[in-house]
């Protein structure tokens, strides 16, 4: 490699936002298509990530180490594995999604939105490759800081609200983890290496404590059942680039973060916890799914959908199978596409009426039919049709929830019937029926071609992954079997011992 | 057979060239496109179904479509005896459709958009019989419904359209759950989805329980009835059948081909598919076979007393449908699947003789507005009349000898057998007198219409009659191939199916194979007198038994109020518990109450900070790098470095 990837596609967007800081807020233009061409740059940047990937190791990929602070331990570490190298591909491809979508919706402020953009590209991509705890949290924190301005700066009426609500939420749980982080450099020879900690036996009652301490940063950012309650807020209010940027990428983070630490490190506790994560994973399907029948709101429906979409993530993740963790990863991948393309979405139909209120809907389908074909594969995505990419994820949760747990695994099946039920009434009454007064004095002519081509990759990607999953599960397979045999010891897999008697019988 | 894989990517490419160009450049020839794509592959069925019949089946796969540790599933085909019955089905049915789709939808403002869909309905379909593993089965499945959920809210500005078409996917929701259950539970303990994987381990299930609530419940039963849920959804039995009704909101040709010959029949095709599984266990059988029966009794009361002409024809579905059921049940998978055959021609045939109807009455469907049509629309009036008799078990005709078939075997299956056999034998004898009593409102008599009405009957365009009188010859020949050896045939389409579906033991002799037929016969001809009676002869019978027997009628009139039944118990308690618990106390008071109460201290804190210094929101950022560093200092200097 001729250049070091991950450190340009951290980077180069941190910079991009100070150049764009500095530029002449006058040229607006120029603004625009600096952010742009630097999202597609960082883009094309990461593509090496997906196809010089080998898929067939688990250890981290593309590592790059230098010292820092060299005397308490402290280094500039980034790699990735199966598990985060999607992750940071979405983020680029999602950033520039962002941009697009952005182009007329924001008219004010609109260096210092582009800037906030890029800062937040940067440092979400840092989270999913930093293999330092340290530099981990300061990326981790370092995100929330343009998160809370793209809320409270470009967000709806209610935005200062829902921004701090955010941030309040979001930094309660963040210095219960800082503590964990330093209890656990401590318990690891004063280090900060994350592959280090992998590879550490930590006490059990140490396990515990910890687990229930990262917990509370993952679980906000989940968000898990009961800590949801600042997301309908900061997604109704966010701008649609912040909402995609949330649903996206961010509200991933916490998921990432259950797998990244609490798994590997500490997977006694993992595995024993396990069952109370699972169940709140199912009141969260639920709840939230049931949540969404009542909702009056376009942006307030999507969001608590996410909610029980992520209730499935942590569901699959702690199921602690293969099907389970694969599908988990797979459908988080899945629901930032999904989620972000209806929130792009309903962006659009946003900028043209001005109302989010489900009522002052009706008979879109009639007057912008080529955005409600999209709308209609994104729904179908989003309520698990097979030959989209939900189904593959939803599939392979419920299996591996099912095979952990039959009664969890039932509850949880009952979520295909309300996500089915919600998404529809919403479509329903959005696209169908008569066209309604304000649909028909705001919408004429179609989306243009620069909002077909925000939803098109996003369309594109629902059907690769639903009809050809394997390119995207071949990525993490390798790393998922190493992971769980950290969780679930060797001794407990029958299949490792049916592979032993094979080599012997090589050997004989 | 080797190219038979262009079977479903014919329609699938017929759809992509539609959807993706018809509204801009296709517009009113999108016919030709979905026409040539669907004639191809029904070309190639035949070819397949002769190389079948030669003794030729297929079981490849194309590509790996979900791996996941040892989870691995395929996207490949697999042709047998069963298969082959349904392309020829599926792909002519659908063929015939086209065609009078491009009469009766003529001058459609989705007309594009109407052959997309079923382009890609036709493609669903025959991946859903084709597949070579339950999960692609089950992308069929749900693909087929969401077809019918398109087709059924074409019109998606009406409402009652577009809430029918949603009613239909959530209702079947429901029945995939179960399906979805069974799906993994096979997975679970057989470690495979492919049907010979399935099939071959069957065996090691035998015997196995397990404990739901304390209760030991036999394995092989729960996964056989999970997976007859699904069936339940699909194909509208009881309890799942409200949304059929609904769904002849679509347009017409939609009904037939869908809601009548094709995707509801999915869950019969699939029972008879998984017969190895349901022949393990008699009390899923005996639930198949008694909720056939029943549903087949419940819809065909219903259509007793309906007026919408489209709406009668679809309770005739769901009664028929039940009658296939019935079959499975007593473990004539061979005579349910003999029935789906002749069903789809003689009910496709109903379906499009009443769009013809409507189209002649401007859209009118209440048969007690019509009356007459029988000159004004010859062609109509016979094909109808045939498709009539054919479902009444007329001697001759193909409803006839699948029925008789399905009725002897249930007379030979032992108890449960015997009272689905009365069931059966009286749903016959009522069908009779509804099918009758539809061609006598509708065509004979005088015209009860308005005056516009009259002057615009006319017979439908070749285009619409053509097809007709193709399924006419279908529902009158369809049968022929399986004429029992009593009448001097040779059954040959249950000897085709027996390597598949293997063949029930019949312990009952020639004579009461007779008394049988006998029986059935004489309950369909005491029907069609009897609508003879009610509608031609004396017309204020019907009124007068309607005084009589009020209380009943009404019940009926209502359709025993499921709608209502469900509408108390599911819809509103999940809207209510959405709105007023979970959205105005949970979400609002308690969780907000709890989980505010600790950020409401910092954000006090926060308060105070911001009047410290300059009131920048900004200020957290550094309120964090500061923490950060406070922190970590004291954590070193405790660490003694």
């Amino acid at each position: 490699m001729s250049y070091k990837i991950l450190s340009t596609v951290i980077f180069l967007p941190i910079v991009g936002a100070v150049m764009i800081f500095m530029m002449n807020r006058a040229k607006e233009a120029l603004i625009k298509w600096t952010a742009l061409a630097l999202s597609v740059l960082v883009f094309l940047l990461s593509v090496p990530l997906f196809t010089d990937f080998n898929r067939t190791t688990a250890s981290m990929q593309f590592v790059e180490k230098h010292d820092w602070v060299p005397s308490i331990g402290i280094s500039y570490f980034v790699g990735v594995d199966g598990i985060s190298v999607l992750f940071v591909l979405l983020s680029t491809l999602l950033t520039i999604l962002c941009v697009t979508v952005s182009w007329t919706a924001i008219k004010d402020k609109t260096k210092e939105f582009y800037a906030s953009l890029l800062l937040i590209e940067g440092s979400m991509i840092g989270v999913f490759c930093s293999l330092d705890m340290f530099l981990f949290y300061i990326f981790w924190e370092a995100m929330l800081i343009p998160m809370f301005l793209l809320i409270g700066v470009w967000g709806g009426p209610n935005r200062v609200y829902a921004a701090v609500k955010f941030f309040l939420f979001t930094l309660v749980g963040s210095l219960l983890m800082l503590v964990g982080i330093i209890i656990l450099y401590f318990n690891s020879g004063y280090s900060f290496d994350i592959t280090h900690m992998m590879t550490m036996n930590y006490p059990y009652n140490l396990q515990i404590l910890l687990f229930w301490a990262f917990f509370a940063a993952f679980a906000v950012k989940v968000p898990m059942f009961p800590v949801h309650t600042w997301l309908p807020d900061a997604h109704t209010e966010a701008p649609t680039a912040g909402s995609v940027i949330l649903a996206g990428v961010l509200i991933k983070m916490g998921a990432y973060g259950f797998l990244r630490f609490n798994m590997p490190i500490l997977p006694d506790a993992s595995r024993d916890m396990a069952p109370a994560m699972m169940v709140l994973s199912v009141i969260a399907i639920i709840y939230g799914g049931i949540i969404c029948l009542g909702q009056t709101d376009l942006k307030r429906l999507i969001a608590y959908s996410s909610v029980s979409h992520m209730g499935f993530v942590t569901l699959g993740i702690f199921a602690l199978n293969v099907q389970g963790v694969q599908g988990g990863i797979l459908q988080m991948i899945n629901h930032g596409i999904v989620t972000g393309a209806l929130f792009l979405s309903v962006g659009m139909i946003y900028e043209r009426t001005h109302t989010r209120v489900i009522a002052d809907y009706g008979g879109t389908s009639s007057v912008l039919p080529v955005f409600a074909a999209f709308f209609m594969v994104f729904t179908l995505s989003s309520i698990g049709l097979p030959g989209t990419n939900g189904f593959v994820g939803e599939f392979l949760i419920l299996l591996g929830g099912f095979t952990a747990s039959k009664p969890l695994g039932v509850l949880a099946s009952t979520g295909i019937i309300i996500g089915a039920a919600y998404m529809l009434l919403l479509y329903q009454r959005v696209f169908f029926m008569e066209t309604s007064a304000t649909v028909k004095e705001h919408c004429h002519g179609d989306i243009n071609a620069r909002e077909v081509l925000t939803l098109l990759p996003m369309l594109l990607l629902i059907l690769w992954i639903g009809v050809y999953p394997n390119t995207f599960l071949g990525f993490m397979d390798v790393t998922v079997q190493n992971l769980l045999l950290r969780v679930n010891p060797p001794q407990s897999l029958p299949q490792l011992t049916k592979e032993m008697t094979e080599m012997i019988e090589v050997i004989k | 057979m080797d190219n038979a894989i262009l079977i479903p990517i014919l329609p699938l490419v017929a759809f992509l060239i539609n959807i993706l160009f018809g509204r801009s450049y296709i517009k009113n020839n999108a016919h030709w496109v979905a026409i040539l794509g669907v004639a191809g592959s029904f070309i190639i069925a035949v070819q397949t179904m002769l190389d079948v019949m030669g003794g030729r089946t297929l079981n490849q796969d194309v590509y790996s479509w979900i791996v996941s540790g040892n989870f691995k599933v395929s996207i490949g085909f697999m042709i047998d005896q069963l298969t082959a019955i349904m392309l020829i089905v599926v792909t002519s049915i659908s063929l015939l459709v086209h065609i009078y789709s491009v009469g009766y939808m003529h001058g459609d403002g989705g007309y594009y958009r109407f052959f997309s869909y079923l382009s890609l309905f036709t493609f669903s379909m025959l991946m859903l019989v084709m597949g070579n593993n339950l999960l692609q089965l089950y992308f069929g499945w749900e693909a087929v419904g969401l077809c019918s959920y398109f087709l059924i809210g074409f019109w998606f500005d009406k409402k009652s359209a577009s809430d029918a078409g949603k009613k239909a996917f959530i209702v079947n929701r429901f029945g995939d759950f179960g399906f979805g259950l069974g799906v993994m539970m096979l997975f679970i303990m057989l470690g495979s989805l492919h049907y010979t994987e399935i099939f071959a381990k069957l065996d090691t299930l035998k015997g196995q329980t397990i404990a739901i609530c304390g209760m030991n419940v036999d394995l092989v039963t729960l996964i056989a009835l999970l997976l007859f849920c699904g069936a339940v959804g699909k194909s509208a039995q009881l309890p799942l059948h409200v949304w059929l009704p609904d769904a002849m909101e679509g347009p017409t040709p939609v009904s037939a081909l869908i809601h009548a010959a094709t995707m509801v029949t999915a869950g019969v095709f699939m029972v008879a598919r998984f017969n190895p599984l349901f022949s393990m266990s008699e009390t899923a059988m005996n639930v198949v076979a008694l909720t056939g029966g029943l549903t087949s009794l419940f819809a065909a009361t219903i259509a007793l007393v309906q007026n919408d002409i489209k709406r009668i024809v679809a309770y005739s579905t769901v009664s028929q449908l039940g009658y296939m059921f019935l079959a499975c049940g007593v473990g004539a998978y061979g005579a349910g699947v003999f029935h789906l055959y002749t069903h789809a021609y003689f009910k496709a045939l109903l379906f499009l003789g009443a769009g013809s109807v409507m189209h002649a009455m401007s859209g009118e469907l209440d048969i007690q507005k019509m009356g007459g049509l029988k000159k004004h629309m010859p062609v109509t009036y016979w094909t109808f009349l045939i498709a009539s008799f054919s479902i009444a078990g007329i001697p001759g005709l193909a409803g006839f000898f699948s029925k008789d078939e399905i009725l002897w075997m249930a007379y030979n299956g032992g108890y449960v057998g015997k009272i689905v056999w009365l069931i059966g034998t009286l749903v016959a004898a009522i069908t009779a007198f509804y099918s009758f009593r539809v061609i006598f409102l509708a065509f004979h008599g005088s015209f009860r219409g308005t005056h516009e009405q009259e002057h615009h009957l006319h017979e439908s365009p070749k285009a619409m009659t053509i097809p007709l009188m193709i399924l006419a010859v279908g529902a009158v020949a369809a049968g022929w191939v399986g004429i029992p050896e009593v009448l001097g045939g040779h059954n040959g389409i249950g000897h085709f199916f027996e390597p598949v579906l293997g063949h029930p033991k019949v312990s009952g002799g020639h004579d009461e194979e007779w008394m049988v037929m006998a029986i059935s016969v004489t309950g369909a001809v005491l029907g069609i007198a009897l609508a003879f009676l009610f509608y031609v002869l004396n017309p204020k019978l019907p009124i007068r038994m309607g005084e009589i027997f009020k209380g009943y009628y009404q019940v009926l009139w209502n359709k025993y109020y499921f709608d209502e039944l469900y509408d108390f118990i599911i819809v509103r308690p999940a809207k209510w518990t959405a709105t007023a618990i979970l959205i105005g106390f949970t979400d609002a008071k308690i969780i907000e109450g709890i989980v505010n109460g600790v950020p409401n201290a910092i954000a006090g804190f926060g308060e105070r900070l911001r009047k410290l210094q300059s009131g920048n929101l900004q200020h957290y950022a550094i309120s964090i790098a500061f923490g950060l560093f406070l922190i970590l200092t004291i954590a070193f200097i405790a660490a003694g470095k």
